[in-house]
This record gives structure tokens, C-alpha cells and sequence, in this order.
């Protein structure tokens, strides 16, 4: 039981630091190490993991469920601080040197310079996940439409994302 | 940097508690957005992006990331600790417990049925992020040469698919030199 924890904590802790732009990037890596070299579980189990994590972000979440498939509820657990506390960490770090700069002019150059570069990337990654999912003309036709209405007028998110649910049974089913 | 209202730790705690709650289905960055920028107050359009676009940066889950600066930026190492507690409790609550369903009875729990209304919920939850995006930028973004940078972002990841971090390495340094360029005007 402690060597396959101790697995479980190194191999996630390795992909968490490689998960450059967000856990996404290491799910094959994820799957590879998973499925083929420790064989916590078969391929079509790991997709069954990614549809269910996918629906409750954030998507990295899916180690939680590999780590209970090999080693129960502490496999899990371990999986859970093993992806996420290394990023964190480092994240922390970046951000108490962020803040400690103040109004330091490098910190006002970067902070206006990186404006353009995240509303790029915001709108980018929801283009990406759009078409990485099996996005139907219907399920297309959601996202073009919650993104109009979302855009331009005061809805609230949670009535537009039940209708977009609603729709997608009553056409699609 | 003063904040414009502060944030109490236990209402920090609440905040990104709802949001991992209301984010379930997707749509966690604009949710994000929503709770600590509109309804809150607790930071400006202008934090947030600059603490988006450094948790990019980093590797490891992005909004996680993303909420342990901000957490940081609000009430320091405390605050990140509260921020990722907050953000985790339930989704994290709600895996395990689906994990330990499908295990028992080797399917997804809820069927058909659940997975459309998920993949509906989904489809109107990128949209939600995009308008998030969309929200910012017009706000933001409003000089031709920052506007010609997110849209190559925007063209080189979401349409040529090319990989974020060529993209970043190409697109910051150019973001960087333009910015300089317009403050040395």
C-alpha cells in the first residue's frame, strides 16, 4: 500500500509540474502513465474518468478519480495533493514576488503588457475546448449563443447555462 | 493597490466555496470573474487579468492557480490556503463520491439522460468563458496593437491549434516590446 501511494504522489507531482497551460497538456501523459505503465486501469475506464471529471472543473480533478481506481479513497487523496500543491506552490511564489513589487514600473509594464495576452487566451481556450469536445452543430450553436447573450446583456449565467442544458435534451436527446 | 472593499477570510472562504459550486458543468475562470470582480469587488478587471495571465504561466491547473493568486493578493499565504480550500471542497467531495459509484456498479452514474444535459451545460458553459474574454477585452483592450495581440492568440490556439507555450513565447515578448514601445512615446 505505501509504495503504490508513493507512486501515485510521483507521478502526479511530475505531471503537474509539466502541465504547462493547465492540465490538459499532460492527459495523454496522464493516460500513458495510468493505463499502460502502472496499469491502475484499462483505457476505456480513463475515458469514463475524463467525462466524468469534465463536468466538474477543474479538469485536472480527473487524477482524483485514477488515484481511487489504484489505491481507494487515500489513492484519491493522494492524487488530489500530489497534482495540485506543487503548481500551487509555485504559483504562491510567483505571486508574493508579484505583490511585494508594488508599483514597481517592470511590474506596471508587464501588468499592462499581459492584458491583450489573457483576453486572447481566455477567449482562445474556449475556441480550443469547443472543438477538442465532439461538439455537434447543436452543441456549436449553444456556445455561439451563450457567448452573444453572456456578452451583451445582464442574464444571469446560471438561467442562460440551464437553457442551453434544456435545449440540448429537447433537440438533441 | 488597495483594494476596494476587503475581503474577511471567512468570506473569502464563502466566495470561492459558491464558485466551485456554481462551476460545476464548467465555466470556472468566468465564474471566478463574476463572484470576486462584479459581485464582490474585491479586485479590478485590470488584477484580474494580470493575475489570469500569470497563472498561465505556471504550470499545473490554471484557475486553481489562478485562485491561489489571487487568494495570495487578498490576504497572503492564508488567503491562497482559503482560496484553493474554498475552490476544491466540493468538486472535490462530489469526484470522489461519483468515483465511488462508478466503481461499485461500472458505469457512469446517471446515464444518457445526465451526460446530454451535461454536454448542453458544457457547450453554454465555453460560451460563458468566451463572453468572459469578450467582457474584458472591450473594456481592456482597446488599442489597435493590444487588440492585434489577442487576436493572433486567439487565431493561433483556437483555429491553427498551435501549443500554448510556443504561442506565449512568441506573443509576450511582442506584447512586452509594444507596450514599452507606446510608454516610450
Amino acid at each position: 500500500m505505501i509504495p503504490l501511494l508513493l507512486q501515485i504522489a510521483i507521478t502526479f507531482a511530475a505531471l503537474s509540474l509539466l502541465a504547462f497551460g493547465g492540465g490538459a497538456a499532460v492527459l495523454p501523459d496522464m493516460q500513458r502513465q495510468a493505463v499502460e505503465v502502472h496499469h491502475w486501469l484499462s483505457a476505456s475506464e480513463f475515458l469514463d474518468m475524463f467525462a466524468l471529471s469534465r463536468a466538474i472543473p477543474p479538469g485536472s480533478l480527473i487524477v482524483v478519480l485514477v488515484g481511487q481506481k489504484a489505491a481507494g479513497i487515500a489513492g484519491g487523496l493522494m492524487a488530489f495533493f500530489a497534482m495540485f500543491v506543487p503548481s500551487s506552490l509555485l504559483a504562491f511564489g510567483v505571486a508574493r514576488l508579484w505583490h511585494r513589487a508594488g508599483r514597481a514600473v517592470w511590474r506596471e509594464v508587464l501588468e499592462q503588457a499581459l492584458a491583450p495576452v489573457s483576453v486572447g487566451l481566455t477567449i482562445a481556450s474556449g475556441i480550443a475546448l469547443a472543438r477538442s469536445t465532439e461538439h455537434t452543430w447543436l452543441t456549436y450553436a449553444v456556445t455561439a449563443g451563450t457567448t452573444v447573450l453572456l456578452s451583451f446583456t445582464r442574464l444571469h449565467p446560471l438561467a442562460v447555462m440551464g437553457a442551453g442544458a434544456m435545449l440540448v435534451i429537447a433537440l438533441g436527446g | 493597490m488597495t483594494n476596494r472593499t476587503s475581503a474577511s477570510l471567512p468570506a473569502l472562504f464563502r466566495s470561492f466555496l459558491l464558485i466551485g459550486c456554481t462551476s460545476i458543468g464548467g465555466g470556472l475562470t468566468a465564474w471566478i470573474r463574476r463572484e470576486l470582480v462584479e459581485r464582490r469587488g474585491w479586485i479590478d478587471d485590470q488584477q484580474f487579468l494580470a493575475n489570469y495571465g500569470l497563472s498561465q504561466m505556471v504550470p499545473g491547473a490554471t484557475n486553481v492557480n489562478l485562485a491561489v493568486l489571487i487568494g495570495t493578493q487578498l490576504r497572503g499565504s492564508v488567503g491562497a490556503v482559503v482560496a484553493f480550500a474554498g475552490l476544491m471542497l466540493v468538486p472535490l467531495s462530489i469526484l470522489l463520491t461519483l468515483g465511488g459509484l462508478y466503481f461499485a456498479a461500472h458505469n457512469v452514474p446517471g446515464g444518457r439522460w445526465v451526460n446530454t444535459a451535461l454536454a448542453g451545460a458544457g457547450a453554454a458553459a465555453i460560451g460563458f468563458n468566451v463572453a468572459t474574454g469578450i467582457r474584458l477585452g472591450r473594456t481592456n483592450v482597446r488599442r489597435l496593437g493590444p487588440v492585434l495581440v489577442a487576436a493572433a492568440i486567439i487565431v493561433g490556439i483556437g483555429i491553427l491549434r498551435i501549443p500554448l507555450l510556443e504561442v506565449l513565447l512568441v506573443m509576450l515578448p511582442a506584447s512586452l516590446g509594444l507596450t514599452l514601445f507606446e510608454r516610450g512615446r
